[in-house]
């Protein structure tokens, strides 16, 4: 008894400590102290710092440097800077963004959204186009080239003529199609007001059928290991369910076995040559597989490289000039295949510094390597994909 | 039979394991090497511009590693020094600034758990059920413990103009330079100016040195490599928030600023990557649930596709703007499931089916799909993605 009575109360401590606890506010965090005045960090941003960095455009056009483009210059400057992920009428190669079209199809299924069809605000596209294309080559364009360049968006969108000339001042009053397009957030009242409600919890339906089944079955790697095996069992019958439970039972799937990974697959493409003529070698291969980075938006390498907005490079020395099976080249590079003119370390040297030197009127819109030592390492790294 | 794992020595209780000087940053050991994050090549048009997929399926509890956490960059992610950050604040203010890294860590600092959606998780799933694995349906999201400085320390640094009618535009150091608008009610609230997540420094994917965190709100806003904010009058309607990161309706019209994560949830185990492989008999099924409106406040399941539901037990308390990870604890008779999760929030509001979403918004939306997931289990574990009546 009086064990128990000791017991009791140990267990009233430990409510008494609970109950304690519960009262206490929530949280013992505060926030930050902010004091008055500030803490002096920091320095005072020079105006040329600004305006380097400060050169985002608004709707209204505030923000927009001097200058002026149409869509006639414009068409050119697109077919150097643009068109090899583009399109030379801005309809998009492969995945890349398709410009123009695309009107009076956003209340389709699969709405085609283009600068035309879709964008409300003509700054945008200068914006964006001036600050962050063309991929690779980001912040490269001069203000008449983007004022060219949007002018001639606006001309393959039938918004404008050939002879429209863009400018800082007429550009922020410029009326986009789908201008009223827009409507600010309203799920509070759309959805909320109805969403905000105590849900079902018994006898919601009366029977569920599966209407749909996943359509995209993705392969894992193959070294993905068992648990990330996804699943790719087709079953042959599928269960309703009433509130009884399920009705239908489906049959048995048969087990899909895990595939061997194919040992054709590494003969097919030539394999990274590992580098053991000494660590030099290796470190200049490190150093260009990072200085490759660049070459990455438009070229592939290594094992099931295709051609993209510029050819795949394996095995590129050694290897005439354009000729690379299904790549679109160049006039310029067509002509070097005809004359059998050969990728060898010199021409790759001289091409990787200015390749509009080299090579004029090539479609690669890349302005060079700056550094020696980035040409070296690329090369380099470029070669252990075979030669 | 014995089983020898016990009855015969291992080679692991005789010779000596590895030692302290070996790995001096470790990684998960061998055998965990598939929980990581992978890509679908066919989304974008190159790796680049692209995102990959947190391995939701293999994780449990709530705080996402670093090191297998979505990734979505505009132009790839970038190699930034400490010593070569800046981060300038202008626009509306009395005084322009330029931090240095080191100032920014001498501002009093705050720690605080937030997910971090990005607004297209699930938004191939809108026409229906289409990739077959939760890393791949909802695995657009990560959930950690950021270090950071409230954005209103450095706008009062600065002397900003923070009258309600401002917005607050932020800017990133890369190629993409993506940036986006802030009303200045949100700047002054809860974002964060981070530079720690989990413990240690930032990785280079997820914006090292610096990144923006916007709790609640659309991934595309935590603006990564941050390098620039500018008060200003009005929004910029800057690409990332007019061509991109609206929601089409169906008639054509779209929402903008629409950058409330609202409530979801999924289960991640069972999942198709994570079948049952035990048979029958005890079975934990774990889920994820969030809300960029607050709390998450309960959470229920059904396994009958939504016939009936009951309510799961969270794994703790819900942080605000936080993962919350529930459990449903039951014995498995075998028999076949259409499991289904459905988050409630603070503020009463319920996740909705996808019917309910195709309603108010048509199938085009692309972004802000947070309807309710189902996976159809059979009688032999196998988990599918389907869509039910």
């Amino acid at each position: 008894a009086a064990r128990a009575a000791e017991l009791e109360l140990q267990i009233a401590d430990v409510q008494a400590a609970a109950t304690k606890r519960a009262a206490m506010p929530a949280s013992l965090t505060t926030t930050a102290p902010e004091p008055d005045g500030g803490f002096g960090l920091g320095r005072a941003a020079l105006p040329e710092e600004i305006a380097a960095w400060d050169v985002d455009v608004l709707p209204d056009g505030r923000g927009l440097p001097e200058g002026t483009g149409n869509a006639f210059d414009g068409e050119e400057v697109f077919a150097q800077k643009c068109a090899s992920c583009h399109g030379d009428f801005a309809e998009g190669v492969d995945n890349w963004p398709v410009l123009a079209g695309g009107f009076d199809t956003l209340g389709d299924k699969d709405p085609v959204k283009t600068v035309g069809s879709y964008w409300p605000h003509l700054s945008t596209v200068w914006d964006y186009v001036h600050r962050s294309m063309p991929f690779g080559e980001a912040g490269t364009l001069t203000p008449d080239e983007t004022y060219a360049i949007v002018a001639y968006i606006l001309y393959s969108n039938d918004l404008i003529d050939d002879e429209f000339e863009l400018t800082h001042e007429n550009l922020g009053t410029f009326e986009m199609y789908n201008r009223d397009g827009f409507v600010i957030d309203d799920r509070s009242d759309a959805e909320y007001t109805e969403w905000r409600a105590d849900p079902c919890m018994e006898n919601c339906k009366d029977t569920v059928e599966v209407t749909m089944r996943s359509v995209f079955l993705v392969e894992t790697p193959a070294e993905g290991g068992t648990e990330s095996t996804m699943n790719n069992a087709t079953a042959d019958g599928l269960p309703s369910f009433t509130a009884e439970g399920p009705s239908f039972i489906p049959a048995a799937i048969p087990k899909v076995e895990q595939e061997e990974s194919s040992t054709d697959q590494t003969e097919a493409t030539p394999a990274v040559q590992q580098a053991d003529d000494g660590d030099d070698t290796s470190q200049l291969v490190v150093a260009g597989e990072k200085v490759f980075r660049k070459c990455k938006a438009c070229h592939q390498i290594g094992e099931g490289a295709k051609n993209r907005s510029g050819p795949q490079l394996n095995a590129v020395f050694g290897r005439v000039m354009g000729s690379v099976d299904g790549f679109k080249y160049s006039d310029a590079f067509k002509a070097a295949q005809e004359e059998g003119r050969v990728w060898d370390d010199p021409a790759m040297a001289e091409f990787l510094a200015r390749p509009k030197g080299f090579m004029k009127g090539t479609k690669m819109a890349f302005p060079g390597l700056k550094k020696e030592a980035d040409i070296k390492a690329v090369a380099a790294y470029i070669k252990t994909f075979g030669e | 039979n014995a089983d020898p794992l016990i009855t015969e020595l291992q080679d692991w209780a005789s010779y000596t394991g590895v030692g302290v000087d070996e790995t001096p940053y470790g990684m998960p050991i061998e055998y965990e090497s598939h929980v990581v994050r992978r890509n679908v090549e066919w989304l974008t048009a190159s790796p680049i511009s692209s995102i990959n997929f947190t391995p939701i399926h293999a994780l449990d509890g709530t705080i996402t590693p670093q090191g297998c956490a979505f990734e979505r960059h505009h132009s790839g992610a970038i190699e930034l020094r400490k010593e070569d950050y800046r981060l300038m604040i202008n626009g509306l203010v009395d005084k322009p600034l330029v931090f240095s890294y080191a100032d920014i860590e001498r501002f009093p600092r705050e720690n605080h758990v937030y997910f971090c959606e990005c607004a297209a998780n699930t938004g191939m799933e809108w026409a229906g059920a289409q990739l077959n694995g939760v890393q791949f349906t909802h695995g657009m999201i990560h959930n950690m413990e950021y270090t950071g400085v409230p954005l209103r320390a450095l706008l009062k640094e600065a002397g900003a103009d923070i009258s309600s009618d401002k917005w607050v535009y932020v800017e990133g150091a890369d190629a993409s330079s993506n940036g986006r608008s802030i009303p200045m009610e949100k700047a002054l609230d809860d974002v964060l100016v981070a530079f720690k997540a989990n413990g240690e420094a930032l990785r280079m994917e997820h914006g090292y040195p610096v990144r923006l965190v916007v709790p609640g709100w659309e991934g595309n806003m935590w603006v990564k490599w941050l390098r620039r904010i500018e008060v200003v009058d009005r929004a910029v309607e800057s690409r990332e928030e007019t061509s991109k990161y609206t929601d089409v309706l169906e008639d054509g019209t779209a929402r903008k600023w629409t950058w409330v994560m609202d409530a979801k949830s999924v289960i991640t185990s069972p999942s198709p990557q994570q079948p049952i492989t035990h048979g029958k008999g005890p079975l934990v099924i774990s889920g994820l649930a969030w809300s960029g409106h607050g709390q998450i406040t309960r959470v229920d399941v059904s396994k009958d596709g939504g016939i009936t539901w009951e309510t799961a037990r969270l794994g703790k308390q819900g942080d605000i703007k936080a993962l919350t990870r529930f459990y449903v604890d039951m014995m498995w008779d075998g028999a076949p499931m259409l499991l289904q999760s459905r988050a409630m929030d603070e503020t009463g509001y319920s996740q909705p089916t996808k019917e309910q979403l195709r309603e108010k918004r048509g199938e085009n939306s692309v972004y802000h799909n947070n309807c309710i997931q189902t996976w159809y289990v059979n009688a032999e574990g196998i988990a599918e993605n389907v869509e039910v009546s």
